[in-house]
């Protein structure tokens, strides 16, 4: 064992004391297990966001995606800040409706708003169909850390063990309580290991900032700027909009929302996070020094350049640091990701389903979900392969078909019926699923449209179809839902429990 | 619809908008290529104008509240 991994497994320790220290004192029921009991303030609140912002895929997938696409790779600080934007305003909305209304996943929310169970199930499927490729992500970042941090001595495989076993122990014993805890550690780790990286390497290499990326430019006079076709303009603007919209129907996004204690905690965020979203830029700086001085790494390889750059560049001690930044920016949206989905699978499928369920039942339900679900996507990360980028960009794309459904639901005069709501999220989804897996873009629909139209990301589509079948369902639909159903007094959230 | 609402329409247009005009390499600015420093100026913006909004938003006096 080397010096970086007892550094690494000092961090995974610490992770895990302050999960299990967080919960002393507290009654673990469902409340306060997935939502903390709706007591986190501006700060935990800050933090649990932000814990879901920078994911391994923003330490290891924002240094690729400098280093292997440039420009592009901006669109990662555009839609982070744009999406807190949105969220000054929907936060409060969601947060007010599922303190009113005691709810504790995102599904309760559609359900108690639509008044009805069935949507519920649909939204739940939706949010699990999304959260398993994201949790996938999260192992294979920890695959890759601990495995190149080891210097080969440890495979992927069993990091990805390792990881998997120790997020599940301690999400099932603390909660959301140790997430928050953790990821006030994980947060100020990596701000030190970002803003240390991002600065010291670009220096080391080329001696400043600016000769860094007049090299790049010499090498590759394109590489800085948005291309003509491909990820162009077009590709740009479409989706950051999309994924703002998207931004905040992630289960987990959703469901963190709920923990906060008063609406204003969403509006200081709005303030704070943009700048926060800063720190993606020394990430950016150390995926475009990577490049001339790690060459060569092909595709998905792209993953490692920031810490093959900092294997070439530092000591074992220094690497075990960046390491174990890395390892938490894994633990806790893995964790806020499993929770969201084991609390949800719980009390919005199973709880509907066999309706006899006491809600202590479906509390202790809820924590075993979470290693079948751990190891569904164990599973999957071994045996996936490369098709795992693909399935990530699909959940995005299914959770965003949550969005029109939701935003019809703050209307006063909400218009859409629930068959509606349930009909365009169907629809939505299953236009997704086809342009995925087919591989379908705008281009390969209509060749003969201009080239700003063929760049515009593909899930434009899918948003259009999930509308124009919300609206048509719902006119379709508008007297059955009019008159008086019997199961309405039975579907609050609190009721189902 | 508060008017001080459509101050949170400026980022959108700050960003996305001017993509077409900033799409470019040079100046460099502070070390960093024109199209990234643009971006990374209207991020900072962004928090300075959600702090206006903050400032001058009547709900936020209600919102303490529990």
């Amino acid at each position: 064992m080397n010096t970086a991994l007892i550094i690494i497994f000092g961090f995974l320790l610490l992770a895990i004391y302050l999960g299990i220290r967080a919960t002393r004192g507290k009654k673990m029921d469902l409340e306060q297990w997935s939502v903390g009991g709706r007591g986190f303030g501006t700060i935990f609140v800050f933090f649990l966001m932000a814990g879901e912002i920078y994911t391994t895929f923003t330490f290891l997938g924002g240094s690729a995606w400098a280093y292997g696409k440039g420009g592009p790779a901006f669109y990662i600080l555009a839609y982070i800040s744009l999406a807190y934007v949105l969220g000054y305003w929907i936060g409060p909305q969601i947060w007010r409706y599922a303190k009113q209304h005691k709810l504790m996943s995102q599904p309760d929310f559609f359900v108690s708003k639509y008044k009805s169970p069935f949507l519920g199930i649909v939204v739940s499927c939706a949010g699990v169909l999304a959260i398993v490729p994201y949790i996938i992500l999260q192992f294979k970042g920890l695959g890759i850390i601990v495995s190149e941090a080891s210097y080969g001595s440890i495979s992927s495989t069993a990091a990805i063990w390792i990881g998997a076993i120790s997020l599940t122990v301690y999400l099932m014993i603390s909660g959301i309580h140790g997430s928050a805890w953790t990821a006030i550690v994980k947060d100020i780790m990596i701000f030190i290991v970002v803003l240390f990286l991002g600065i010291y390497m670009p220096f080391h290499y080329y001696g400043g900032l600016q000769p860094m990326f007049e090299a790049v430019h010499q090498a590759n006079p394109t590489f800085l700027t948005l291309p003509k076709t491909g990820l162009s303009i077009s590709w740009f603007i479409s989706t950051v909009m999309l994924t703002v919209l998207g931004f905040y129907m992630w289960p987990h996004t959703f469901n963190a929302t709920y923990s906060a204690e008063n609406e204003n905690v969403f509006r200081k965020n709005s303030i704070i996070s943009p700048i926060y979203t800063l720190m993606l830029l020394f990430v950016f700086f150390v995926g475009f020094t990577a490049l001339m001085q790690v060459p060569g790494l092909q595709g998905a390889e792209a993953d490692l350049s920031l810490l093959r750059l900092s294997i070439q560049t530092f000591d074992p001690w220094i690497v075990g640091f960046i390491g174990a930044a890395g390892l938490l920016t894994a633990l806790v949206p893995g964790s806020m990701l499993l929770m969201a989905a084991s609390t949800s699978l719980s009390k919005n499928v199973y709880g509907v389903l066999v309706p006899s369920a006491t809600g202590k039942q479906i509390s202790i339900l809820a924590k075993c979900f979470v290693p079948v679900i751990a190891l569904v996507s164990v599973y999957f990360t071994i045996h996936g392969g490369n098709t795992i980028v693909t399935l990530l960009l699909m959940g995005y794309s299914i959770v965003t078909q949550l969005f029109p459904a939701f935003i019809f639901s703050l209307m006063k005069n909400n218009i859409v019926t629930k068959y509606g709501a349930c009909a365009g999220i169907v629809a939505g989804i299953a236009s997704v699923m086809y342009i995925t897996i087919t591989e379908t873009t705008l281009g390969t629909l209509f060749p003969a449209l201009p080239q700003i139209i063929k760049d515009t990301n593909v899930g434009v589509i899918s948003l259009f179809i999930n509308l124009v079948v919300l609206m048509v369902v719902s006119l379709a639909t508008k007297k059955i839902a009019s008159q008086p159903h019997f199961e309405s007094g039975a579907v609050d959230g609190k009721q189902i429990l | 619809m508060k008017k001080i609402y459509l101050l949170c329409l400026l980022p959108f247009v700050g960003i996305l908008g001017s993509l077409p005009f900033v799409n470019k390499v040079t100046p460099f600015i502070l070390g960093m290529p024109f199209f990234l420093f643009w971006i990374v100026m209207w991020v900072i913006l962004t928090s300075f104008i959600m702090g206006i909004v903050y400032k001058l938003d009547p709900a936020v006096k209600g919102g303490d509240k529990q």
